[in-house]
């Protein structure tokens, strides 16, 4: 194991936070064996590794929501131990944890004073207000104290977040996957802060899985798999190959060329198709396009312009006001989810956990959650168990899924591979038309790579994609055309292999090139 | 004679507002710490016979008062044990506590059913206000002091919610527990409080029927009013001040339905109307857009244990 202890140069830079041989066990699991990771001050530390590699039961230690087992942790050079989030923060400690930890109906101001000390017993926030406001000034911070946090965006919710800690005088700031909730500009001006914090001589440790975040941001890199620290090492050393390499303990398996071009014939069409959103707006003003068989149809967009919506008239959650919806060639508009499956329509939807499968009930259940009503599967009214069996037992295997048995109930699975069971469900009847709502959000390296080569696979079999995502890279990789939605408008559909990104992003902000 | 049944109607729902206020203030800085506590009747009842009790022993009604305060305390504390420390259903555990007050309040209380009480509270007359023409006969004339000190309690709390670090400490465990508790709060004591303090003010609601409003005791005295004190809390939409006007509008509910006007309407249809009004303002804010802003707190009824998502 590197331990860089030995590499900073001693005395010239003491080291802002050390933690030395950190182990936590839960049950079942060596969640950190024998970490050691630190940080200077004037740094961005980057923290990266999979999904369950460790990153988040490490940083939980350093915030004192978790005891370590064993391991000791010290900051400038003395010795400290936290009992709790309290503790930490008194000795300078900041997360920005990756689900909000904000009363959602107190206003910013009331948010940031909660809980610090020196505040008026009366009218607490009172004097805070100017403070915010001068704060988000100095770091590019800027929010509204009086706003309420619900009416914030995502963007605006972590500045909130990153404000707070700063007040409470943090000297180490922790960002738990900071970007995930971000669109791309939010992510720019993240970043932006980021380096002025630096600047400032602040401690950030940025705990991500997106390699090309991490290459932009970082100046120190430490890689955990399973637990245990692989390497850390300076950014002018690494490169996105070798980290990678490093996460996953293998080298990246290329992706399935795509061999056949699409066939000119159309899966799916709609034309001038509007829906109006829960509070009566038109979120899709008369979108009208083509998915042809064999193509897969990048979806880009900031997100709340209409993709949400586009993919729930799709997949029968929702009727559009207007237009009309055609599956290859018979009208599908006013069909609801059951009829859509039925017609040939694979979604897999963006909340895994809420709407992709039943957490409580086994992954040989959620595995035939939308076949149990059809033969094989049902007989006479009656549920055939072994056939059921048989279909998970295959499905296990095929896809990959890691479960210690087709009867553990789903909810104890990975993220990845609760989307392996859902992947599993809605590709196994060979579907027509494949939705896919940002399948691969939050999966890590493997798991995204299985999802990208089934999708590939969909494709080269014949069906139509539609891949909503804000990762361009990912649109950028997969798809043959991409259309950008900008407030609920087709702001134009442009050739994947020919675009670059900037003309996405210049559609994306609602600006179409000049003719 | 229509003005003073007017008048005296309001002057009795002042009069019976008054436990109804009592108990939904507690209730609501109870919940607004995140804690439902269905145990309020139970509370009430326990603090209305131990009021008796110490109050035929002792003659001092306020000591009275006083120690059926701490009894509701304890109770809502043995909410609190069940429901935070071990984890028990919030709803089973305030049920039961319920039920365990009525009946240990009609076990107690045996012996004393039929007796007056040998100094009750005295009714108070508010010097030059009462002089007042009309509203001075209807709301300063011949009420309990705990009435008058139940409004003022209700502008305290609402000032103490609203306007000062406790009560903001007090709405974010109720609204994210996880975010009080990464700024260091310690989220289990402040619920431990605010429940023991619903508890505290349930019994003195209670003590006020035994020791004020009918210096007497009767096995299940408080009639269902720590209910209308539950409904009354979400009615109010856990707002202190919301709850004075509210409690005085189910106080007259409460009064009319003893009255003549039984012949015109059904007395049951009189006891019906919190309930009824509760479930029609809950409608009213959730097809509003104003869920956000006045709903329910947000960690209402959910327990809370650091470390899980």
């Amino acid at each position: 194991m590197v331990l860089s202890a030995t590499e900073s140069p001693p005395a010239t830079i003491p080291h802002r936070l050390s933690m030395k041989g950190i182990t936590k066990r839960f049950p079942g699991v060596l969640a950190n064996d024998n970490v050691s990771f630190d940080v200077r001050p004037g740094e961005v530390h980057a923290l990266l590794g999979e999904n369950g590699a460790g990153k988040t039961t490490l940083m939980n230690i350093l915030y004192g929501i978790y005891q370590a087992d064993s391991g000791s942790m010290s900051i400038n050079g003395k010795p400290v131990q936290f009992r709790s989030p309290k503790d930490a923060m008194r000795e300078g400690i900041g997360l920005v944890a990756q689900h909000f930890h904000l009363a959602r109906r107190h206003s910013v101001a009331e948010n940031i004073g909660l809980g610090l000390g020196g505040t008026h017993f009366f009218y607490p926030v009172r004097a805070l207000e100017t403070q915010i406001k001068t704060l988000g000034e100095t770091y590019g911070l800027a929010v509204d104290p009086k706003a309420k946090v619900w009416q914030l965006s995502p963007g605006e919710q972590q500045r909130v977040e990153i404000l707070k800690a700063l007040i409470q005088g943090a000297k180490i700031l922790i960002l738990d996957e900071p970007t995930s909730v971000l669109t791309p500009q939010e992510a720019e001006s993240l970043f932006a802060v980021l380096r002025r914090m630096r600047a400032e001589g602040e401690a950030v440790i940025f705990i991500s899985h997106k390699l090309d975040e991490v290459m932009e941001i970082a100046d120190r890199i430490t890689v955990l798999r399973k637990g245990a620290v692989v390497t850390s090492m300076d950014k002018a050393e690494a490169s996105p190959e070798l980290l990678a390499q490093h996460m996953m303990g293998k080298a990246v398996a290329p992706l399935r060329p795509k061999t056949k071009p699409p066939v000119a014939k159309n899966v799916l069409e709609l034309k001038n198709v509007s829906v109006k959103n829960k509070r009566g707006m038109n979120a899709l003003k008369s979108v009208s396009f083509e998915l042809h068989h064999g193509e897969i149809l990048g979806v880009a967009g900031v997100a709340g312009n209409g993709q949400a919506e586009l993919i729930e008239i799709l997949t029968g959650l929702h009727q559009p006001n207007e237009g009309q919806i055609m599956l290859d060639g018979k009208d599908i508009t006013s069909l609801n989810a059951k009829g859509l499956f039925e017609a040939g329509v694979a979604h897999i939807p963006e909340d895994r956990n809420h709407m992709g499968v039943v957490p409580s009930m086994t992954v040989s259940e959620n595995l035939v959650l939308r076949q149990y009503r059809y033969p094989p599967f049902v007989q006479m009214g009656l549920l055939n168990w072994a056939k059921v069996n048989s279909f998970a037992q295959s499905s296990i295997k095929d896809y990959q899924i890691a479960t210690p048995s087709r009867d553990t109930l789903t909810r104890l699975l990975s993220g990845g591979n609760v989307q392996k069971v859902i992947l599993a469900r809605e590709l196994s009847g060979e579907p027509r038309l494949v939705v896919a709502a940002h399948p691969t959000y939050g999966l890590d390296v493997s798991a995204t790579a299985l999802t990208h080569d089934l999708l590939l696979k969909q494709r080269e079999r014949g069906a139509g994609v539609l891949l909503v995502s804000e990762d361009l890279d990912e649109l950028l990789k997969l798809a043959d055309r991409i259309l950008v939605l900008f407030a609920g408008e087709l702001m134009g559909v442009v050739d994947a292999a020919t675009t670059s990104r900037e003309t996405i992003g210049l559609l994306m902000v609602g600006r179409r090139a000049a003719a | 004679m229509e003005l003073d049944l007017i008048l005296n109607t309001i002057a009795r729902a002042l009069a019976f507002s008054t436990p109804l206020l009592w108990a939904a203030l507690g209730e609501i800085y109870a919940e607004r710490s995140g804690v439902v506590n269905l145990g309020v009747e139970g509370m009430m009842v326990m603090g209305a016979v131990v009021g008796f009790m110490v109050g035929q022993a002792t003659g001092i009604p306020y000591l009275a008062l006083l120690v059926a305060a701490l009894v509701g305390a304890l109770m809502g504390l043995a909410h609190a044990f069940f429901s935070i420390t071990l984890n028990a259903n919030q709803f089973v555990s305030g049920l039961a506590l319920t039920i365990f007050g009525l009946g240990l309040s009609g076990l107690l209380g045996r012996s004393y059913v039929g007796q007056p009480l040998q100094v009750p509270m005295k009714s108070v007359t508010v010097p030059f206000l009462s002089d007042i023409p009309l509203l001075g006969q209807a709301l300063f004339t011949d009420q309990k002091l705990l009435t008058y000190a139940g409004l003022i309690v209700a502008l305290l709390l609402y000032f103490v919610l609203n306007y000062t670090r406790w009560g903001m400490t007090l709405r974010s465990v109720g609204e994210s527990p996880r975010a009080a508790d990464t700024a260091g709060i310690p989220v289990n004591r402040v619920r431990y409080i605010a429940v023991a303090f619903g508890g505290l003010l349930a019994g003195v609601a209670g003590a006020y029927l035994s020791l004020a409003y009918r210096p007497s005791w009767g096995e299940g005295m408080t009639n269902g009013m720590g209910w209308i004190a539950l409904a009354l809390t979400i009615f109010a939409l856990w707002d202190p001040l919301r709850a004075i006007g509210a409690s005085f509008l189910f106080g007259a509910f409460f009064y009319l339905s003893f009255t003549k006007l039984q012949t015109v309407i059904a007395p049951e249809l009189l006891t019906m109307m919190p309930y009824i009004m509760t479930i029609v303002a809950l409608t009213v804010i959730a097809l509003g857009q104003g869920k956000r802003a006045f709903g329910a707190p947000e960690a209402l009824g959910l327990p809370y244990h650091r470390g899980e998502r």
